[in-house]
C-alpha cells in the first residue's frame, strides 16, 4: 500500500456519486447514446422543484430505498416502461425509458446510497434536470420523489403548458401509491410545487434538435432502411 | 424533518461580498439554514456572494438541488455566486452536474471575490 498520508480523506459520499463524464456512452440508446447530462440551467422553461411524498409506516428508510430500486420500473403507471441497468440503480448507470409506446429516452444513476438515489437526464429528454428518490423518518417513514427541472426545449415547454406537467404529477403520484402499497401502506401522496423560476432560457431554446420525441419519430422512420442495410 | 447537520456562519468578505462558511452535511434537510444564510449575506450593497465549501463533509443530490435554487435567488436579485474551498471529489460533481457552468468555481476566496 503506497498511499499518501497526507491526502485528504474520501468524503462520505465518496462512492455515492457518478463518475465525471463529458458524455453518456455511445451504446446508450436511441436518444441517450452519447448525449450530454443536462442540469437544470441547461434547460429552456421556467424552473420547477416537484415534491411528491407518502407516508410509509413501520418500515425503515433503508429497506423503502433497498426495494424501490431492486422494483423501481414496477412502481410506474402501465404506459411507460422504464428498463433498469443491466447492473441494478447504481451510480453511472444508464437506464432507459420508453413512454407510451413511442418515445424513447434515458436517465443516469446521478447518485445512490442506504436512503436516495437521483437521476439526471440527458439531452432531448422532456425536461432537463434531477429527480431524487429517498426515504426519511419523521413522525412516520416518508417516501419521497423531488424533481428540480426546467422542460428541456421549446416544444417540450409548450408540451408541458398543455397537459404534460399535470401528466408528470400523477405519474409520481401513482408511482408513490404503489411504493406504499407495495409495503401494504394506502397513504395517499401529498404534492407541492414551486416555481422557483418563471424565466426561460432562451440561450437554451436550440435544444430543440436533440428533443426525444423528434428524435424516436425519426428513428421509427428509418427503420426501414436500417433493415435493409442490416440484410444486406 | 431531521434536523440539519450543517452550520453557515455569513461574514464580510469586502465592501461588497459576502463569505458563507459551510461546516458539515448540505442536504434536503439543510433547506432552511442555507435560505436563512443566503437572506443574511444578501444584504444592500452586496454584489457578491462567496460560498466556501471548506467545511463540507458531505453532499447529495437534494443539496445540489439547493444550490441551485440558491443559484436562482442570486441571479434573480443581480448577485454573482462564487464557490472556493471544493475538494477534488465535489469539484467533479459540480462538473458532472454542470453546476460550474452556472457558479464559478476558484482556488481561494480572494480569487473568488475578484471573478478571475
Amino acid at each position: 500500500m503506497n498511499e499518501d498520508p497526507t491526502a485528504a480523506p474520501a468524503s462520505r459520499d465518496h462512492d455515492s456519486w457518478a463518475p465525471n463524464i463529458e458524455r453518456l456512452s455511445a451504446d446508450g440508446g436511441v436518444n441517450v447514446g452519447g448525449r450530454r447530462l443536462t442540469g437544470p440551467q441547461q434547460g429552456f422553461g421556467p424552473m420547477w422543484q416537484k415534491t411528491y411524498k407518502v407516508s410509509i409506516p413501520g418500515v425503515p428508510p433503508e429497506r423503502v430505498i433497498s426495494e424501490w430500486k431492486a422494483n423501481y420500473g414496477s412502481f410506474w403507471p402501465s404506459h411507460s416502461r422504464f428498463n433498469a441497468p443491466v447492473a441494478g440503480i447504481k451510480p453511472g448507470e444508464v437506464g432507459n425509458i420508453q413512454s407510451m409506446q413511442v418515445m424513447s429516452t434515458g436517465i443516469m444513476v446521478l447518485f445512490a446510497d442506504d436512503t436516495s438515489f437521483a437521476f439526471m437526464t440527458p439531452e432531448g429528454h422532456p425536461f432537463a434536470g434531477w429527480i431524487t428518490f429517498s426515504a426519511y423518518e419523521d413522525e412516520d417513514t416518508v417516501g419521497q420523489v423531488q424533481l428540480v427541472i426546467r422542460p428541456s426545449d421549446p416544444l417540450w415547454d409548450l408540451a408541458f403548458m398543455l397537459g404534460a406537467a399535470k401528466g408528470e404529477d400523477l405519474m409520481w403520484q401513482h408511482t408513490l401509491r404503489s411504493l406504499a402499497a407495495h409495503f401494504g401502506s394506502d397513504a395517499k401522496p401529498e404534492t407541492e410545487l414551486v416555481k422557483v423560476d418563471r424565466k426561460r432560457l432562451w440561450k437554451n431554446a436550440g435544444n430543440i434538435t436533440k428533443n426525444a420525441a423528434i428524435g424516436s419519430a425519426i428513428h421509427l422512420v428509418k427503420a426501414p432502411v436500417r433493415a435493409i442495410r442490416r440484410s444486406q | 424533518m431531521p434536523e440539519a447537520q450543517v452550520a453557515m456562519t455569513v461574514r464580510e468578505g469586502t465592501d461588497s461580498a459576502r463569505v458563507i462558511d459551510i461546516e458539515g452535511d448540505i442536504t434536503a434537510f439543510c433547506e432552511k439554514v442555507m435560505s436563512d444564510a443566503y437572506t443574511e449575506a444578501a444584504q444592500p450593497g452586496t454584489s457578491v456572494i462567496v460560498l466556501n465549501f471548506g467545511g463540507l463533509q458531505y453532499m447529495n443530490s437534494s443539496g445540489i438541488g439547493l444550490l441551485v435554487t440558491i443559484l436562482i435567488r442570486a441571479q434573480r436579485a443581480g448577485h454573482r455566486l462564487a464557490a472556493f474551498g471544493l475538494s477534488d471529489h465535489y469539484r467533479q460533481i459540480f462538473s458532472l452536474t454542470r453546476l460550474d457552468e452556472a457558479i464559478g468555481i476558484f482556488d481561494s476566496e480572494q480569487a473568488a471575490i475578484a471573478g478571475r
